[in-house]
């Protein structure tokens, strides 16, 4: 089964930290990277660049509208993704304890909807 | 056997089987729904079979498996209207091993994959509790509303909720492994435990107490003790028996609240404190105790007291400051401040109780006014006494509780007068 681990961390964190800090913290992700491709739990996974880049989408009443950034109140951000292949929500539980923004930020585990014939 | 007394024993069946069967059917079937179909499909089965055929020599192996067949039966028939439940019957009737396994060891372990399962952290709290109770417990989604006060539409949703979640994110149906033991016991743990305290104390209503959920509560830690005998588990039941000791003597005839050092001892109940005592033995001995097993042992303390007067306060306090700490929660420390006045005298205590509530902590906690109001009025302070049981008054919504305190408050208004009539 599928899961999605969406990793909420607070970006002002990540603006303030210093080179060796940037480098400590990718070196954990690189680490837990290989980890989950030699335990076959990894299908995929991306870092995204910060809000202040993104762009919120909505079409009403047939109209796009466009506005910037997610809801900027919010304490943390999503900053990042692993699409992971876990045999069930314990072992996918214990493959995202285990991504780094865990200790700082959250990571909210979702299970992938699966629409072919069960 | 006549009919009737067949019918009589398929009853008593239920009752002490029906858990087992369904804990075993979720196993086999692999989902909540198709089990509790199949237990009632099996159950309805034994009342047509049995009083023609005889009672079954293993009825749980019968009825097990007269309800994996039917439920596959079941999917089979809808299968001619959804093609994809073919390859679900299929997987039903192929991977599961012919005689499906019934002895009692697996069914035992069965029983408490139901639990863990039921008490799953990644369910929310409420949810744990109501399905745990529909669950292990059998209690209807009416009984639970009622025990908690909540619309049953709406309990109902939200044990339909944790079902869906249970198979759709794909909790798994097992005990925890050792390494993941003690972190998920304390899940099963604080269910058991909020159970019992909403039965306790239920947070609102007209009555202290609702005792059929602090029974379902400690039927339920025996459950636990019995299948996973952790030093925890033995502390919580432990903890639960000496409350529950004091059942009869909490409440006064017309239904007011009685403290600890107003209560009639001679209605405690001896025989469970000797077990909870016991228990808690147990418990320290393994020196792998923690919160509950602490609480046990100070709740012993006071069951063995023979008044409230010779109560040893000296080794309640010692044992608060071990379970502060283990646990460094505000309640806590407000229950050590209150052993701590009584050991050093009340202007002590108010010294720990101002400094908790300094901090922000607890100042929406009725208990915690109460008991610095209580504290105040030793040392004669009338007017901040009074201040503090109006605090707490405006905070508590148990009507026997609110009584208390305005019968104290009421109290407090007649100190002068009092003094006035002794002289």
């Amino acid at each position: 089964m599928k899961y999605l681990c969406l990793i909420y961390e607070n970006e002002r964190a990540w603006e303030s930290a210093s080179k060796e800090q940037m480098e400590a913290i990718m070196g954990e992700y690189y680490q837990f990277t290989d980890d989950v491709r030699k335990s076959g739990h990894y299908v995929g996974g991306e870092a995204l660049q910060p809000t202040q880049t993104a762009t919120t989408v909505r079409v009403r009443n047939g109209k796009v509208s466009t506005t910037d950034g997610p809801f900027a109140e919010t304490k943390e951000q999503l900053g990042g993704y692993y699409l992971i292949e876990a045999k069930d929500l314990n072992d996918a539980i214990q493959v995202a304890s285990r991504i780094p923004g865990a200790k700082q930020g959250s990571v909210e585990v979702r299970p992938i909807m699966s629409f072919d014939n069960q | 056997m006549s009919t009737n007394s067949t019918v009589d024993a398929i009853d008593a069946l239920y009752r002490s089987e029906s858990r087992r069967v369904l804990a075993t059917l979720i196993r086999l079937l692999g989902e909540f729904e198709l089990a509790e179909e199949a237990l009632h499909d099996a159950f309805a089965a034994a009342v047509e079979r049995w009083p023609v055929d005889g009672v079954p020599a293993n009825p749980r192996a019968w009825l097990v498996s007269t309800g994996r067949f039917k439920s596959i039966d079941r999917i089979r028939r809808r299968a001619k209207f959804d093609a994809s439940l073919v390859a679900v019957a299929d997987r039903l009737a192929g991977t599961v091993a012919p005689a499906p396994d019934v002895d009692d060891e697996s069914v035992e372990d069965d029983r408490l994959r139901l639990i863990f399962t039921c008490c799953h952290p990644a369910l929310a709290p409420d949810a744990q509790i109501a399905l745990t109770l529909r669950e292990v417990c059998d209690l209807t989604t009416e009984e639970i509303a009622r025990a908690f006060l909540t619309p049953a539409p709406t309990l109902a949703q939200r044990i339909v909720r944790a079902k869906a979640k249970i198979r759709d994110a794909r909790i798994p149906y097992q005990v925890p492994e050792r390494s993941e033991l003690a972190e998920r016991l304390d899940s099963v743990l604080h269910v058991i435990y909020l159970v019992f305290n909403e039965g306790y104390s239920a947070s609102s209503g007209q009555t202290v107490t609702r005792y059929d959920l602090s029974a379902e509560a400690i039927r339920l830690g025996r459950l636990l003790v019995e299948l996973l005998p952790e030093p925890e588990a033995l502390g919580l039941l432990a903890l639960m028996l000496l409350h529950d000791a004091r059942h009869a003597a909490r409440t006064s005839d017309d239904g007011e609240l009685l403290l600890l050092d107003e209560q009639d001892r001679s209605l405690w109940n001896r025989e469970q404190i000797a077990e909870g005592a016991s228990l808690v033995e147990r418990a320290l001995t393994s020196r792998r105790f923690g919160p509950y097993t602490l609480q046990a042992a100070i709740a012993a303390v006071h069951a063995e007291s023979p008044d409230a007067a010779a109560t040893d306060w000296r080794q309640i306090a010692g044992l608060y400051e071990v379970l502060r700490r283990l646990d460094a929660s505000p309640i806590v420390e407000l229950n050590y401040a209150v052993a701590v006045a009584m050991l050093e005298g009340p202007a002590a205590g108010l010294e720990r109780i101002d400094a908790i509530l300094g901090r922000g902590d607890l100042t929406d906690y009725p208990l915690a006014h109460s008991a610095r109001a209580d504290l105040c009025r030793r040392l004669g302070r009338t007017a901040e006494a009074a201040a503090a049981y109006e605090r707490a008054l405006s905070l508590t919504r148990q009507e026997p509780a609110r009584r208390f305190l305005e019968r104290r408050l009421s109290t407090l208004d007649g100190i002068d007068a009092d003094n006035e009539l002794r002289r």
